[in-house]
């Protein structure tokens, strides 16, 4: 065989009562697709973050071409040919996308930068690849996949040969990772590597040439997507025989919890971003709003957790008018929110586990009487909270900004959860997890509407949409479009109706959805 | 974006103490390098700093007198510190330094024969509670239409200097050559502490240090261990995390600002009452704008703070002894004073002193 783009040889990286990396190996082939998969908190950030240079090693060698090498910086990593996309993004978003692309590489003419030629390199590359993206766009207006094609884009233009994407497709809709993957496979065909972590498994199935499996920081298992299956990949993860059975009794509704009547709210540019929207839920049921990105959940969630004004319409809790609550009140009213972005509204990085885990009940009992901390039955309850969530920390001491992704998000699930919300508000609660961890939180989700709970639900995963969903209210444009009882609709029948069926958007989508099932299939 | 950005570790001891490393490395290498320019101008550094040495802390009376030099910063830089903690940048401590002094010469006249216990206490909740008064309107200014601090505080701070200069030459003044108020009666004074602490000799140190530390030891308590501190923190940190923890991030903004204003009007309550006894234009030596340096090296660590104020209190008690013996002109105590705070800005430099560009410190990306 040629010699590998990157070798990396007893690779070794400790944290502070954490072994993230322990001797691990690992090759890269020109033109080749290597899935990264692993439980949270398995080390496979920490050892691209390695490759990266955002990270020193403390043992082993990394071999570039053949030659050993110390990444100094990322920088140093882009010499080598080396990119590298987080799953949080790292674009201005105030600038356009040729900006952001040549930031710290700009195209220079008689000093100044040489707009024209950038405009030109960018439109080059990305046609070359297929990234279709325009390149005086304002990043801040991109939606997310294509903030994503930026990123890539940015990479590309350093020259990298070896990509590496971490997590790329949780922030996606299932359209948009068929996309990636498009571009992802036109990149291999130019000779370019792909390092690529998820925790889908049918992702891994679908697009890896080569899969390499971690845990506990060690590498368990290598193999190649015809050699296995899901449950296969699943074992080789856990270490155990996996089955995913999510146990889904029929709802018994209860008294209503919630009750939106003709609410509409404004987005940040003044526009009506959610247009007259009419639900209710009750207890002990599981409500999901399916929907494409950017089509009023946000603002939705937004309005109900009091944290945006309502412009109109209303909203009860449980009998309570929370239309102009604050999210103080929304909380004491009996209200939990898991945020989409955990790193923007569910955490706060620089505290630790213990602080993080009072968030938003911090003066309450047990964790506060007049305005004095408890930290004894914080770090009680916190550490609870820890072993309930397999939540993966060598202490309750360390900073949420030390978990892996993951864990990041058990930590607010936990807390969420663990306040015993009369509504909870759900959005993207399984993102970043791995396969064992979304079982886990399935099922904590379902114990709590059997509880007599009302859950509200907002996923770009359809499948747990149908997992979860004793209804499910299809979104589009800020207006409910259609609803279905559980197990009534397909997906496809879903997909048909968040990309706006019935508008004049109709046959377009309809060619659309049937040439991208087209595509997955064969 | 979140993204992998350099981070102080917090995690280990080890960490911890290299977190402590950075602002004492800051500290040597601006001695060592004034030691350079103290040698270009043809000075001996050695003898220099011995002087300094003496002059700070060489016997009771110095040590008192770098004790009375620390004790505005210390309000001050506890200032600048909890605003910090909360996200704001409060530059107009000197404002609300003025203010406090204000009161205290305003108070303590008016206050004339009433037992001295009582008019300490008065005086300094009074002066607390218009500093933070002070404060008050460029808080609400930032919370409500979202006028950043920097600006807002520091026109307060021309409007409170100018509102003393105008009473000390006018309506406060009293009768004499020079524009000053009338001297306070003793009652309405701090005790001096070689009162207690014979050693200090006759050092103009007063009560107000002890004040101070007191009240640094208080400060962190309350940023450690009350919802209050807690809710200020979490909002310096992460304002849209905090609102979706229920956190009021425009009260927070206002009752943190407001702390800080009070403890920067502490800062001239305690000049007056326990250095000059009456106000006059001069009386504060810009320490509402050295307390910033303060909680830069401090690292808005209120424990931080006083050992900052006392080391930036013996560099300004020993310049004199320097002059003297060293005959190394006083002004060089500017210039160490100028090369910490950009040391400790530049905080990057120690770090890669400490530990040769280690990169452990990555805020976790995925
Ligand atoms: N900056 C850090 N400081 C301390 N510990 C860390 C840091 N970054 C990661 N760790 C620890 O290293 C281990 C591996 O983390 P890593 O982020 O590599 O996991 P991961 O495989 O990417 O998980 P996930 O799928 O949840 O993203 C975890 O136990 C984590 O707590
Ligand atoms: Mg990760």
């Amino acid at each position: 065989m040629a010699t590998p783009l990157i070798e990396l040889r007893e690779v070794t990286k400790r944290f502070p009562g954490v072994l993230a990396n322990d001797r691990v190996s690992l090759s890269l082939h020109p033109g080749e697709i290597v899935a990264l998969l692993g439980e949270n908190g398995a080390g496979k950030s920490t050892l691209m973050n390695v490759v990266y240079g955002l990270l020193d090693a403390d043992g082993g060698e990394i071999l570039v071409d053949g030659s050993p090498m110390h990444i100094r910086s990322p920088r140093h990593a882009i010499d080598l040919g080396i990119g590298m996309v987080h799953q949080h993004f790292m674009l201005v978003p105030p600038l356009t996308v040729t900006e952001n692309i040549v930031l710290g590489n700009e195209p220079t003419r008689a000093g100044a930068i040489d707009f024209r030629a950038a405009r030109e390199a960018v439109r080059e590359i990305s046609r070359r690849y297929g990234l279709a993206v325009d390149p005086d766009a304002v990043v801040r207006d991109l939606p997310v996949g294509t903030q994503q094609r930026v990123e890539i884009l940015k990479a590309l233009y350093r020259g990298a040969r070896v990509l590496i994407l971490d997590e790329p497709t949780a922030v996606l809709t299932p359209q948009e990772v068929r996309e990636l993957f498009a571009v992802v496979r036109s990149l291999v065909a130019e000779g370019l590597s792909v390092v690529f972590i998820t925790h889908k498994l049918e992702e891994v199935m679908s697009v890896a040439d080569r899969v390499v499996v971690m845990r506990d920081g060690r590498v368990v298992g290598e193999t190649r997507p015809a050699d296995t299956d899901t449950a296969g990949l699943a074992r080789m993860m856990v270490g155990r025989e996996v089955i995913f059975r999510v146990e889904k009794k029929p709802a018994t509704c209860g008294d209503t919890v919630l009750e939106i009547d003709d609410l509409h709210v404004l987005d940040e540019r003044k526009l009506e971003a959610v247009r007259g929207v009419s639900f209710s839920i009750c207890a002990g049921e599981v409500v999901a709003l399916a929907g494409v990105s950017g089509n009023g959940q946000t603002e939705l969630v937004e309005a109900l957790t009091g944290l945006r004004k309502v412009k109109s319409g209303s909203m009860r809790l449980k009998g309570t008018d929370i239309t102009h609550a604050h999210a103080r009140e929304t909380i004491e009213a009996g209200l939990s929110h898991v945020p989409e972005d955990r790193h923007r509204r569910g955490l706060v990085l620089e505290f630790d586990l213990m602080e993080n885990t009072i968030l938003g009940d911090h003066r309450l009992k047990p964790f506060a009487s007049h305005g004095v901390l408890d930290f004894r039955s914080i770090a009680e309850v916190t550490r609870r909270r820890i072993a309930d969530y397999d939540v993966r920390t060598p202490s309750e001491k360390v900073k949420a900004s030390a978990l892996s992704g993951g864990n990041q998000q058990k930590l607010v699930l936990a807390r969420e959860l663990g306040r015993d919300p009369d509504l909870l508000v759900a959005a993207q609660p399984t993102r970043g997890l791995d396969v064992g961890a979304i079982e886990f939180v399935h099922n904590q989700i379902l114990a709590e509407r059997d509880r007599g709970k009302a859950v509200l639900l907002i996923s770009l995963e359809l499948e747990e949409v149908q997992t979860l969903a004793d209804r499910i209210l299809v979104i589009f444009e800020g207006r409910i479009v259609r609803e279905f009882a559980a197990g009534e609709a397909s997906d496809e029948e879903l997909g048909y109706y968040m990309t706006g069926a019935g508008g004049d958007k109709l046959a377009e989508t309809i060619e659309e959805v049937g040439a991208d099932d087209g595509r997955t299939d064969g | 974006m979140a993204g992998p950005t350099v981070k102080p570790p917090r995690v280990a001891t080890g960490a911890l103490l290299r977190e402590f490393m950075v602002p004492v490395v800051s500290v040597a290498i601006a001695i060592l390098i004034s030691s350079v320019i103290i040698l270009l101008a043809g000075f001996d550094p050695i003898a220099a700093f011995a002087a300094m040495l003496k002059g700070s802390f060489g016997g009771g009376r110095q040590i008192g007198e770098t004790m009375l030099r620390a004790t505005p910063l210390m309000f001050t830089g506890l200032a600048v510190a909890y605003g910090f903690r909360a996200g704001l940048f409060n530059i107009g401590a000197e404002g609300q330094l003025f203010m406090g002094g204000l009161s205290a010469a305003f108070l303590g006249i008016a206050l004339a024969g009433m037992p001295r216990p009582l008019n300490i206490v008065l005086m300094i909740v009074a002066g607390a509670a218009i500093g933070a008064a002070w404060a008050f309107i460029p808080a609400l200014l930032k919370a409500k239409v979202g006028a950043h601090e920097v600006i807002t505080t520091m026109m307060f701070t021309f409007i409170g200097r100018y509102l003393v200069s105008w009473l000390v030459t006018g309506p406060l003044r009293a009768d004499g050559q020079i524009p000053q108020t009338e001297r306070l009666p003793v009652e309405s004074t701090l005790p001096r502490m070689h009162e207690v602490l014979p050693f200090l000799a006759q050092s103009r140190a007063h009560l107000g240090f002890v004040v101070g530390v007191l009240l640094a030891l208080f400060i962190w308590w309350v940023l450690k261990y009350t919802s209050l501190g807690y809710e200020s923190r979490a909002v310096g940190f992460n304002p849209w995390a905090s609102e979706t923890g229920g956190i009021s991030v425009p009260a927070t903004t206002i009752k943190a600002l407001c702390i800080s204003g009070a403890l920067a009007g502490l800062a001239g309550v305690t000049e007056v009452m326990g250095v000059h006894l009456r106000l006059f234009d001069q009386f504060s030596a810009g320490f509402g704008f050295t307390g910033i340096a303060v909680a830069l090296l401090a690292k808005n660590n209120p424990i931080g703070v006083i050992a900052a104020a006392i080391l930036f209190g013996a560099l300004s008690a020993g310049a004199g002894t320097m002059q003297l013996e060293a005959e190394v002109p006083a002004k060089v105590i500017f210039i160490i004073q100028a090369l910490i705070i950009f040391l400790v800005a530049a905080e990057q430099l120690a770090r890669w002193v400490i530990r040769k560009g280690g990169r452990q410190e990555v805020e976790h990306a995925g």
